[in-house]
């Protein structure tokens, strides 16, 4: 093992800021985006699903007008 | 022979990719945190402190392979965009589309990382230099590509437009990697020609490999992931999406 203490391994030899901003900043982003995508792909499949059930009860409709 | 030719271009037809897609990305998604944790473990367990940077090197597990991907990304965009531009394929736009916004992401972080290593290495969060400089270039080339897509409603004559963008920007990529050779500059050479004692670049490579083949990996689950919301969008007025989505009903 490298490091002597937890504690030791926070403070990166005094470099804590900048070693833990970057992993944080690229954690952070690596998390959302695939958040972001799956909820996106969710909404898109919830809004087409509507639109064909829509569009489908309005042919029935105009089917059994006729 | 002719067979083969003819299911190569079976998958590349979105009604065939999308479902071959969704069933790849979980794959690619545990592939993504198994080298990202090994990649950790080897970078701030294993690999020892720099002689002259101490423990602030470590930032290099996270800042070269960003970069690495932000370059490579560009390519494959490009080589995308050119082959949707000379075949005229639905699929190829798609992938270049769904690939920008996380090549961008990667530019992003290389030079988020590369502030915070700059400033305790150098004294400066950042310097106009040929290698910063190409860097952003090269974050502005994805953010100009999406906006100009974005701005074009038709996705067909979106796609050329954005396609003659990626291929001319494409120039920048070698400027980015030879910059360090070409101009004199802050910014310390190749990383894979490290070298330090045999052991410790050994580590410290082993670290970095882990990191960028967990980024290679993310990148093609989220591009993936992307392109599937993109085939939905562009194809819902086709019969196989109402099929798919109606189908589950």
């Amino acid at each position: 093992m490298h490091w002597n203490s937890f504690s030791e391994f926070l403070a990166m030899g005094g470099y804590a800021f900048y070693v833990w901003g970057s992993v944080a900043a690229t954690a952070l982003l690596m998390t959302l985006e695939p958040i972001l995508l799956v909820r996106g792909q969710k909404r898109l499949v919830a809004r087409l699903k509507r639109q064909f059930r829509a569009e489908r009860s309005e042919h029935g409709k105009s089917r059994s007008l006729d | 022979m002719n067979n083969r030719l003819i299911n190569w271009f079976k998958y590349a037809s979105p009604q065939n990719f999308y479902p071959i897609a969704g069933k790849l990305i979980p794959w690619f998604v545990a592939l993504t945190v198994a080298f990202g944790l090994a990649g950790l473990y080897v970078g701030f367990f294993v690999a020892p402190t720099d002689a002259q940077q101490g423990e602030g090197y470590r930032i290099i597990f996270l800042h070269v392979p960003a970069s690495w991907m932000s370059m490579f990304i560009y390519l494959v965009m490009a080589f995308w965009a050119g082959l949707g531009l000379a075949f005229n394929t639905r699929l190829s736009g798609m992938m270049a589309s769904a690939l920008a916004p996380t090549g961008a992401l990667f530019a992003f972080l290389s030079l988020w990382t590369g502030a915070l290593w700059g400033k305790p290495m150098w004294g400066a969060w950042w310097v106009w230099d040929a290698r910063l400089t190409s860097e952003l270039i090269l974050l502005f080339l994805y953010i100009g590509f999406i906006a100009l897509q974005s701005a074009i409603d038709d996705p067909r004559r979106a796609d050329k437009a954005g396609a003659i963008l990626a291929l001319v920007g494409v120039i920048n990529v070698p400027i980015i990697y030879f910059s360090v050779k070409w101009w004199n500059t802050l910014h310390q050479g190749a990383s894979v020609s490290m070298t330090k004692s045999p052991s410790m670049a050994s580590t410290m490579l082993l670290g970095m490999l882990f990191t960028a083949l967990a980024f290679w990996m993310y990148s093609i689950a989220v591009a993936l992931l992307r392109a599937r919301s993109i085939m939905l969008e562009r194809e819902r007025h086709t019969e196989w999406v109402r099929a798919l989505l109606m189908a589950k009903e």
